[in-house]
């Protein structure tokens, strides 16, 4: 058979297409695969956040910081160097750098913080095992198992949100709350929104500690949303926006 | 050739004492305490596989945010190693730890997670 130039193109074409038929095949059979069901309460359509009326918050006040310690199991190892916290006060001036003033009452006011669950967290970003991760619900996690203690979350969070245990945390718990686990040496800990309280239906302990009210959490997802309201009718102040963080915790100042 | 039988005989020592003696045939007497009449999957299953059933459970918890376990036989169970499994398992030192102890397998576990009280029996 005497094939020509125009007739060699012709079949390689064709040939070359054939390659294309497998792909095509599973795209067309893609409909017969079972999709998995999403969970009854799934994570998809929430972003929690949380707002911080500063001025409810009573000076000396600390039901916020013991409710979640001692749900957290957080140990309380009496020195500044090893301290673990999850939910802490640190004044005004510190926090809210380039927004205090000589003359401003607030600038030495302790003022709550916690993990800033952002929208771009950097903590997931350089934690190399995955260990801390992003849920489609906005809750910035841990997952202890697979914390290898390279503390570089810490060095990238510009909040100090994260604390490494130093030490086997277990001798310094005043009374384990058998519901929640503790940590183990070598592993870094932070706030984590409740995820186990969002799970039963309950707000975060330092939310449901709060007798002033200061502290209101919510969906920022959900139209009528208390938060929602507090964010429309407030002029709310985050922690050093300008990184590219996204904080999703919102100060009424 | 004679030396070769005496080699094999005294290295296979251990082997061929243990089984005449017993001792190979020895397994954890474990107490099983439970209320409950079955666990979340048959016995044989969860004597093989509990350790991936575990890290199963651990995964989709921890990382999808996901904690119901439906079992091979439609039943749910919440994904939790203190509520769930320790519940039923109220004697970890007799039924965790002597099977563990005996394999000498350590696992991490419970460096963290929380045992419930024992109650003595």
């Amino acid at each position: 058979m005497k094939t020509d130039r125009r007739g060699f193109l012709k079949i390689g074409g064709l040939g070359i297409l054939g390659f294309a038929a497998r792909p095509l095949v599973d795209v067309l059979l893609r409909g017969d695969l079972v999709e998995a069901s999403p969970a009854p309460d799934t994570l998809a359509g929430k972003r929690w956040a949380m707002a911080v009326n500063v001025s409810k918050c009573k000076e000396g006040c600390r039901d916020c910081i013991v409710a979640c310690h001692s749900v957290h199991n957080v140990p309380d190892l009496g020195n500044p160097k090893d301290e673990v916290k999850w939910i802490w006060t640190e004044s005004y001036k510190k926090i809210f750098p380039e927004q205090e003033q000589e003359f401003d009452a607030r600038g030495g006011k302790p003022v709550v913080v916690l993990c800033n669950h952002c929208d771009n967290p950097p903590c997931v970003r350089v934690c190399p095992t995955k260990a801390t991760f992003k849920r489609s619900d906005g809750i910035v996690m841990m997952d202890y198992h697979r914390c290898i203690g390279c503390r570089f979350c810490m060095a990238a969070c510009p909040y100090g949100s994260r604390s490494l245990n130093w030490r086997d945390p277990r001798p310094f718990i005043k009374k384990i709350n058998p519901e929640f686990p503790t940590r183990t040496r070598g592993v870094v800990e932070k706030c984590d929104f409740c995820v186990e309280r969002l799970a039963k239906g309950l707000i975060p302990a330092c939310v449901e500690a709060c007798k002033e009210k200061a502290l209101v959490f919510g969906n920022l997802k959900e139209s009528g949303a208390e938060i929602r309201e507090i964010l429309r009718a407030n002029h709310t102040i985050r922690r050093r926006p300008w990184l590219g963080t996204g904080p999703q915790i919102y100060y009424i100042v | 050739m004679a030396g070769i039988i005496i080699f094999l005989c005294l290295i296979t020592f251990p082997i061929w004492y243990n089984v005449t003696g017993g001792k190979a045939e020895y397994v954890p007497d474990l107490k099983i305490v439970t209320q409950e009449k079955q666990c979340v999957e048959s016995k044989g299953y969860m004597r093989n596989n509990h350790m991936q059933l575990l890290n199963e459970w651990r995964n989709t918890v921890v990382r999808e945010g996901n904690r119901v376990y439906v079992a091979s036989d439609g039943r749910k169970y919440d994904m939790s190693l203190s509520r769930t499994c320790l519940k039923c398992h109220v004697n970890k030192a007799d039924f965790c730890d002597k099977c563990h102890n005996y394999v000498e397998v350590a696992p991490t576990c419970f460096n963290c997670h929380v045992v419930p009280e024992e109650k003595k029996s």
